[in-house]
């Protein structure tokens, strides 16, 4: 058998140690071992977007990243932004509002690219959403819609809905 | 509840990460498939050695065209027509590959890692062949690609209408264009996904397939296996990561991934990369148009003889593209001489499948682009010479003269066309964006306008069927044959259900895309599953209703027709006091053992029923494009777009809204980024998205939509369909108003997609004429 690892990932508020193979990227651990399989492989080569998490609050494409790279850091997951009731939380709210997406295969990467924008800017311009998301392909939606949701989540950020 | 823009459902779980697309199904011990690919366009396969391969770590089975002889018989033809030279084609090839990527044999291992390192193990002896990476190096290639089939010709066909050769003879003006058009893949962000596991006990194969049409795979998979289709279960899954048309087709991997599951004793999967999407993944060809048109002063339109090339790929088992792509041309405009005719060819590519729009953009874009050929001859506007030949609102049902793909006489069935354009021309103020173009103009800036009109046949048949239920819960179950792939099924036939059974749309549970679960169904392509699922939905739900009633009124000793459905109870009209719908549903579904029921009760609150359109609908589509040009670069900046659509009644506009954007963009993509290039051999070029780009937010700018609702009277609901309405129309809008912008230069654009790099060579080239005739001076002129 081919030489394993064992390393320590965070996920999610998570710790959790796995035995893996050097060239494990993170996005298949996190699906095969930590259950995250909300973290989505479009292509495999950096360019769609959906394997997109944060890593120390980053993006980052979880298809480009070693899950050995990661060990040591904290990784956050589409699987941690709902309420602790479960319910959407802002964010997603504002996307199902506005059917901000369609086959949702992409949607996870895109909501946690957003997170991390509204972490830095509260109130970001349609301008700047455009440009924070535009490493992200989406098929189906023309993006429009998931535009109107982020603008949404914009205008009210900070006041009480 | 049929007309509100109702959020969907199926959200609350995709954006919480936990949709259950085929990749995420828990499969215990389920085994991984990689597939040895061909690398070259075509070869002789002389040799296969395995046994490296098996010998790897963690690899359970490697297996060629000789082990999978049970199931490697020649595969049906997707659709047959007398036209159509169809050609051999199985799970693995048995003779040669016909296209790079194609699958030569497959590898089960512990995981999908494992798997890829032996199929670097296996050997496979080539004989290259020559190959043929256009349909015009196909046509001269002296080697058939398909055994019999020696010049490589799929199919010719030519429908006619009227006689088109007296018009062109006679007609006051003829002109003759030729027109390029490329489309590409479908990129779905899920890949194509198949697992499967086989049932020992049950003696069925149980196969969870990111499919459109998933009792098309299991009529495919029963063929294939030589055993009836009840040994399978095909379960497109809820959750499908989007189609667009290559996930309609049948694949080897899919084929093959059930019979492995047994052969193995453990669940199999199949999940495609990107990498393999590019390469083995169906997609549009390029087609090239020849049009020879006859018109009067008036720019009334007289005649259209279109004679065109369809590239089919190496298989290409039916005529659906370019089929369509013809029936698509006359569009919405009176044309009472029509010769429409095509040459289908193989070549040694992907095979052809529909892709959003399946042939219409091409269609749109002739029709467009002659249009406004006519225009600039007779010095007339765009829109001008658009409304002096639409077919009017009281001209319906409108006989085009032609048959179209599903069979049936090409009849468009509804619509009000100019009114669709003045609304668009009317939003974008088309007057006073001349006017602005003009200034633009004279500052230096190359600005321009383009127009389009498309019509998109949709609703195709054969049926699709719905049941519903209600269950002694008193929730009621409604079951679809044909799956989704992101268009909200879960809500919009909720809504449908609610409607006609009187139910909250929250009582109401859609499934979808089980052949378990209901016995017949055609599939999710076509923008045809509304105006087919719809009413077959409306009429099973009223059946229960009537039933509901039937049995509630039996409970309270009243009469059916006195009672109502409110609040989750069946109660005489204007009384506070009735029966719960879990009670009746618990009298008529279970009873009592043993015992007879009450006199009236109904037995069992079900119905079934199936829709068939007696032929396709037609939604319209308008396109109006403001862009600018920087010739310098080649960049078009779209500085205003406004598109209007009927896709007959609309059941949600919410989530109608997002199937024209969502087809926008996709026609934008073609229109202006994506392009699958092959080299002359039919090797592919584009084979990443760093060299097939797809406009992302920031490529994409605010479309101002509109709609228009004239119902369809083909069904019952009046629906017609929506989702390729929006791409139809967009590489012909944005070729238009380019050619516009760049209208100094005297640029005539007749190709698509228009790259930076096309658009700085059409620009560099008028430069160097422009220069040229400069040089020669007037003198020379006409020497």
């Amino acid at each position: 058998m081919n030489p394993v690892v064992v390393v320590t990932l965070e996920v999610n508020g998570t710790r959790q140690q796995v035995e893996i193979e050097p060239r494990t990227l993170l996005a298949d651990v996190l699906r095969e071992k930590f259950s995250a399989k909300g973290t989505h492989l479009g292509c495999e080569h950096g360019v769609c977007g959906a394997c997109t998490v944060l890593l120390d609050g980053e993006p980052v494409r979880s298809c480009l990243t070693l899950a050995a790279q990661a060990a040591g850091h904290r990784v956050e997951t589409v699987e941690s932004l709902a309420e602790p009731d479960g319910s959407l939380n802002e964010l997603q709210g504002a996307f199902q509002k506005h059917h901000g997406l369609q086959c949702g295969f992409c949607t996870p990467g895109i909501l946690m690219s957003l997170t991390a924008l509204f972490r830095t800017t509260q109130h970001p311009s349609e301008d700047q959403i455009r440009e924070f998301i535009q490493g992200h392909i989406c098929r189906c939606t023309g993006y429009q819609q998931m535009i109107e949701a982020a603008l949404d989540v914009s205008e009210h950020a900070g006041s009480a809905r | 509840m049929i007309g509100e823009p109702l959020v969907r459902r199926e959200d609350l779980r995709l954006l919480r990460g936990l949709g259950q697309y085929v990749d995420d199904i828990d499969l215990p011990g389920v085994a991984h498939l990689a597939v040895v690919r061909s690398p070259h366009p075509h070869a002789r396969i002389l040799a296969i050695r395995t046994e490296e391969a098996n010998r790897m770590p963690g690899v359970l089975g490697v297996y060629t065209a000789a082990d999978i002889e049970p199931i490697n018989g020649r595969w049906p033809v997707h659709l047959p027509h007398k036209g159509l030279r169809a050609a051999v084609e199985r799970i693995l090839p048995t003779d040669k590959t016909r296209y790079v990527g194609e699958a030569v044999a497959f590898v089960v291992a512990e995981s999908r890692y494992l798997a890829e390192d032996a199929c670097a193990q296996v050997e496979v002896e080539y004989e290259p062949l020559p190959g043929a990476g256009t349909w015009q190096i196909a046509l001269n290639l002296g080697e058939a690609i398909h055994e019999g089939n020696p010049d490589n010709v799929a199919a010719h066909v030519t429908q006619t209408t009227g006689d088109v050769e007296a018009a062109l003879r006679s007609a006051p003006h003829v002109l003759h264009e030729t027109y390029r058009i490329r489309r590409g893949g479908g990129h779905s962000m899920e890949g194509r996904a198949t697992a499967a596991r086989y049932d020992a006990s049950l003696d069925t194969y149980v196969v969870w397939d990111a499919t459109q049409t998933p009792h098309g795979a299991r009529r495919f998979l029963a063929t294939c296996y030589g055993i009836p289709e009840e040994r399978f279960r095909v379960i497109a899954p809820p959750d499908v990561g989007g189609g667009f048309g290559p996930k309609g087709q049948r694949y080897p991997e899919e084929m093959a991934v059930p019979w492995l599951s047994k052969q193995l004793g453990r669940p199999v999967k199949f999940i495609e990369d990107r990498y393999e999407h590019f390469l083995t993944s169906c997609m549009e060809h390029p087609q090239e148009h020849v049009v020879d048109v006859a018109f009067d002063d008036d720019g009334v339109l007289l005649g259209l003889k279109d004679v065109f090339v369809s590239d089919m790929g190496a298989y290409g088992t039916s005529l659906i593209v370019p089929t369509i792509a013809g029936c698509t041309v006359p569009g919405p405009y009176r044309i009472p001489n029509l010769h429409i005719e095509f040459t289908a060819v193989f070549t040694n590519k992907v095979p052809q499948s529909a892709v959003r729009g399946a042939g219409r953009p091409q269609g749109v874009y002739v029709m467009d682009r002659t249009i406004d050929r006519i225009a600039d001859y007779l010095g007339l506007d765009p829109a001008e010479v658009r409304f002096r030949n639409l077919i009017q609102a009281d001209q319906f049902p409108y006989p085009v003269g032609l048959t179209f793909r599903d069979g049936s006489p090409l009849t468009y069935d509804s619509g009000d066309f100019p009114e669709l354009l003045q609304k668009g021309l009317d939003l974008i103020d088309y007057p006073a964006q001349r006017k602005l173009q003009a200034e633009r103009r004279a500052a230096g800036a190359y600005r321009g306008i383009g127009i389009s009109v498309g019509l998109e046949g949709v609703g195709l048949g054969p049926f699709e069927g719905a049941t519903v239920r209600l269950e002694t819960t008193g929730r009621a179950t409604v079951v679809l044959g044909a799956p989704p792939q992101g268009q909200g099924f879960q809500t919009t036939y909720a809504q449908i259900c609610a409607e006609f059974l009187g139910l909250d749309v929250d009582q109401i549970d859609v499934v979808t895309g089980d052949t378990s679960l209901i016995p017949y169904g055609t599939g999710t392509f076509a923008s045809r599953v509304m105006a087919n699922a719809g009413p077959a939905l409306a009429t099973a739900a009223s059946e229960v209703k009537t039933k509901l009633l039937e049995s509630a009124a039996s409970l309270l000793e009243a009469a059916p027709e006195d009672l109502e459905v409110s609040e989750g109870q069946v109660r005489v009209r204007g009384m506070q006091q009735g029966v719960s719908l879990a009670e009746v549903a618990q009298a008529s579904n279970v009873g009592r053992p043993g015992m007879s029921m009450a006199k009236d009760m109904v037995p069992g609150l079900t119905a079934s029923a199936y829709f068939n359109p007696e032929r396709a609908g037609y939604s319209s589509s308008v396109q109006v494009c403001v862009v600018e040009v920087d010739p310098e670069t080649g960049e078009v900046e779209i500085v205003d777009w406004a598109v209007g659509h009927d896709c007959g009644r609309i059941v949600n506009p919410l989530l109608v809204e997002g199937q024209v954007l969502g087809g926008i963009a996709h026609g934008l993509s073609n229109a202006l980024y994506e392009e699958a290039l092959y080299a002359d051999d039919g090797t592919p070029l584009t084979v990443s998205y760093l060299d097939y780009p797809i406009p992302s937010a920031r490529e994409m700018p605010w479309i101002k939509l509109y709609n228009q609702e004239t119902p369809s009277p083909l069904n019952p609901l009046g629906v017609k369909g929506a989702g390729e309405a929006g791409t139809l129309g967009v590489p012909a809008v944005i070729a238009a108003a380019v050619e516009d912008a760049l209208r100094p230069f005297g640029i005539q654009i007749r190709d698509c997609p228009l790259s930076p790099g096309f658009i700085g060579d059409l620009v560099d080239e008028a430069r160097t004429r422009a220069a040229a005739d400069d040089d020669r001076g007037p003198d020379d002129q006409g020497s």
